[in-house]
C-alpha cells in the first residue's frame, strides 16, 4: 500500500507549536497573512521583521530550513509571473544590466514576491506542525460548514485508495503493451480517467450505504474535544501580534 | 426469534424482480449461512434486513420490531451489517473514530463510548491498532476492524457479506476463530461452502429469489444434486467429513 505518502508536509514532533490546538494555529496564520498583506510595499524592514518572526517559529517547532525551502517550489508559478511584470510594465523605466524595466513593475513584482513568500512559509510551517486530520478538526471547530469538512475528511481517507486503483489500472494497461508516447494515446488515458471516476463514484455510493447502516443521519458525530484555553490562544496569537507590532514600529 | 422474514418480495425500480417471497427465521444465538450463486438475490435480501431497501411485499422483523420508516434508527442498531469491502465500511480517518461512529450516532458519548470502542476492538483482537488509520492495516486486519465497527453498536444480529473473500488462509482462520468466539447471532452470506460448514450448523440456500433449501449445513453440502441445481459447488478435492470424524 502507498501508505500515507501524501502526508509529507507534516513533520512529527512534540514542540510547543505542535501541541497548540489546530484552530488556534489556523487563526494565527490567517491573521498573520492579513497583517502581511496590509503592509505597504515600501516598508522593506517590516518584511524582514516578518521573515525573522517565521524563522523563530520554525526554530521553536524544530522545522529545518531545508524542509521549508523544498516545499516552497509550490510558489514557482507566482515567481515566474512576478518576474514578467517589470518587463511588460508601463511608466517610468530604468535600465538594469542592459534590460529596460518598469519602476512601477519592479515594485509590483517585489510586492507579490515578498507577500506570497511569507504566506507560503507560514502555511508550510502550519502544515509541518499540524496533522491533516487536526487541520480539519480545527476547521470544524471554527464553524466551517459541516459538509465541506466531511468532504475533506473523506478525501483524506480515500486518497490512498483512489491512487492505488489508479496505479493498478496503469499496471494493467502497461501489462498489455500500452505506452503513453504522444498525444495519440490521450483517448486511452482519458477513458482510464473516466473509469476511475465511475469506480470512485460507485465506491462513494457504497460508503454512503455503510454510513446509513450505522445510523448516519446527515451530520458527523463530534468525537474530539479540542477546546483551547486562553493561554494557548495567546501563544498562537503571539505571531500575528508580533507582526502587527513590527508593522507599527517600522 | 431474532430475525423473521415473511413472504418478502422485491423488484428493482427498473422492473427486475429480485426476490419472490422469501421466508426465513433465525433464533437467538444461531449462526446461519445464506448460500447462493451470484445473482440469487443475496445482497438484495441483506439490504432489506436493515431497511436500506424497503420491502415491496412482506415483512422483516428484528427481535420483534418490524422494519419500517419509523423504526429505522433502532433497526440499524439491532442489525450490524458488515460489508464485503472493508474500504467501504471504514471511512473515518482512524480506527477509533470509525468504531465510535455507530454508537456515537446513537447518542453514546464520553467514557461509555470509549469503553464500547475498546471492548469491540478487543473482541476482534485489534485493540493495538486503535489509533492507526485504516489504510495502514492489512486486508485481514481491516476486515476485523469492520466487524468491530458493528459490534460496538451492540447488535442483535451480525450480518456478514462474504466474510472470507480476499483473505489469505491465515486471516481466514483468524476471522473464523473470532466469529466463533462472539456471543451474537450471525447470518453469513457466502458462496465459500467450506467456510459455511466450518462456522454454521445451519444453512439456507437462496436461489432464484426464494429460499430453496433450509437445513443442517452438513446435510445440504452432502447433497450433490441439490448443490448442482443451485449452481453451488464444493472446491476441488473437498468432501464433507462424515459426522463423528
Amino acid at each position: 500500500m502507498g501508505a500515507g505518502h501524501h502526508h509529507q508536509l507534516y513533520r512529527a514532533g512534540d514542540t510547543l507549536v505542535h501541541r497548540l490546538p489546530p484552530q488556534c494555529k489556523l487563526v494565527a496564520v490567517a491573521a498573520f497573512a492579513i497583517v502581511v498583506v496590509a503592509t505597504p510595499r515600501e516598508r522593506f524592514w517590516a518584511f524582514c521583521g516578518y521573515l525573522l518572526l517565521l524563522a523563530t517559529v520554525a526554530a521553536i517547532a524544530r522545522v529545518p530550513p531545508g524542509h521549508v525551502l523544498r516545499r516552497m517550489v509550490v510558489e514557482l508559478p507566482f515567481v515566474l509571473f512576478a518576474f514578467a511584470i517589470p518587463v511588460i510594465g508601463l511608466g517610468e523605466r530604468i535600465t538594469v544590466w542592459g534590460v529596460s524595466l518598469s519602476v512601477d513593475g519592479l515594485w509590483a513584482s517585489w510586492n507579490i514576491l515578498a507577500k506570497a513568500t511569507l504566506g507560503v512559509i507560514a502555511s508550510i510551517l502550519l502544515a509541518a506542525t499540524t496533522e491533516p486530520r487536526g487541520m480539519l478538526l480545527g476547521a470544524q471547530r471554527l464553524r466551517m460548514p459541516q459538509l465541506l469538512v466531511q468532504i475533506a475528511t473523506f478525501m483524506l481517507r480515500y486518497l490512498d485508495v483512489v491512487l492505488d486503483s489508479m496505479r493498478r489500472m496503469r499496471v494493467a494497461r502497461e501489462s498489455r503493451g500500452f505506452q503513453a508516447r504522444d498525444i495519440r494515446q490521450a483517448p486511452i488515458l482519458a477513458k482510464s480517467a473516466g473509469a476511475l471516476f465511475i469506480r470512485s463514484y460507485e465506491r462513494g455510493e457504497r460508503v454512503h450505504l455503510a454510513m446509513l447502516s450505522r445510523g448516519y443521519t446527515g451530520s458527523m458525530p463530534i468525537l474530539h474535544d479540542i477546546s483551547a484555553d486562553v493561554r494557548q490562544w495567546l501563544a498562537a496569537g503571539a505571531l500575528p501580534l508580533a507582526a502587527a507590532a513590527v508593522l507599527f514600529l517600522t | 426469534m431474532t430475525l423473521e422474514v415473511r413472504d418478502l418480495a422485491y423488484a428493482y425500480p427498473d422492473g427486475t424482480q429480485a426476490l419472490f417471497g422469501v421466508d426465513l427465521r433465525i433464533a437467538r444465538g444461531e449462526r446461519v449461512a445464506l448460500l447462493g450463486p451470484n445473482g440469487a438475490g443475496k445482497t438484495t435480501l441483506v439490504m432489506h434486513l436493515n431497511g436500506i431497501l424497503t420491502a415491496g411485499h412482506g415483512t422483516v422483523r428484528v427481535a420483534g420490531l418490524e422494519v419500517g420508516k419509523e423504526t429505522l434508527r433502532e433497526i440499524r442498531r439491532r442489525v450490524g451489517l458488515v460489508f464485503q469491502d472493508p474500504d467501504d465500511q471504514l471511512f473515518m480517518p482512524t480506527v477509533r473514530e470509525d468504531v465510535a461512529f455507530g454508537p456515537a450516532n446513537m447518542g453514546v458519548r464520553g467514557e461509555e463510548l470509549d469503553r464500547r470502542v475498546r471492548d469491540a476492538l478487543d473482541r476482534v483482537g485489534m485493540l493495538d491498532a486503535i489509533d492507526r488509520p485504516p489504510h495502514h492495516l492489512s486486508f485481514g486486519q481491516r476486515r476485523r476492524v469492520a466487524v468491530a465497527t458493528v459490534l460496538a453498536m451492540d447488535p442483535e444480529i451480525l450480518v456478514l457479506d462474504e466474510p472470507s473473500s480476499n483473505l489469505d488462509p491465515a486471516s481466514r482462520r483468524e476471522l473464523a476463530q473470532i466469529l466463533r468466539s462472539l456471543d451474537v447471532t450471525v447470518l453469513m452470506v457466502t458462496h465459500d461452502l467450506p467456510y459455511a460448514l466450518e462456522l454454521c450448523e445451519r444453512s439456507l440456500i437462496l436461489s432464484g429469489g426464494v429460499i430453496a433449501a433450509d437445513g443442517p449445513t452438513r446435510e445440504l453440502l452432502a447433497d450433490e444434486s441439490l448443490l448442482t441445481t443451485h449452481r453451488l459447488e464444493l472446491p476441488y478435492g473437498f468432501a464433507v467429513p462424515s459426522p463423528g470424524t
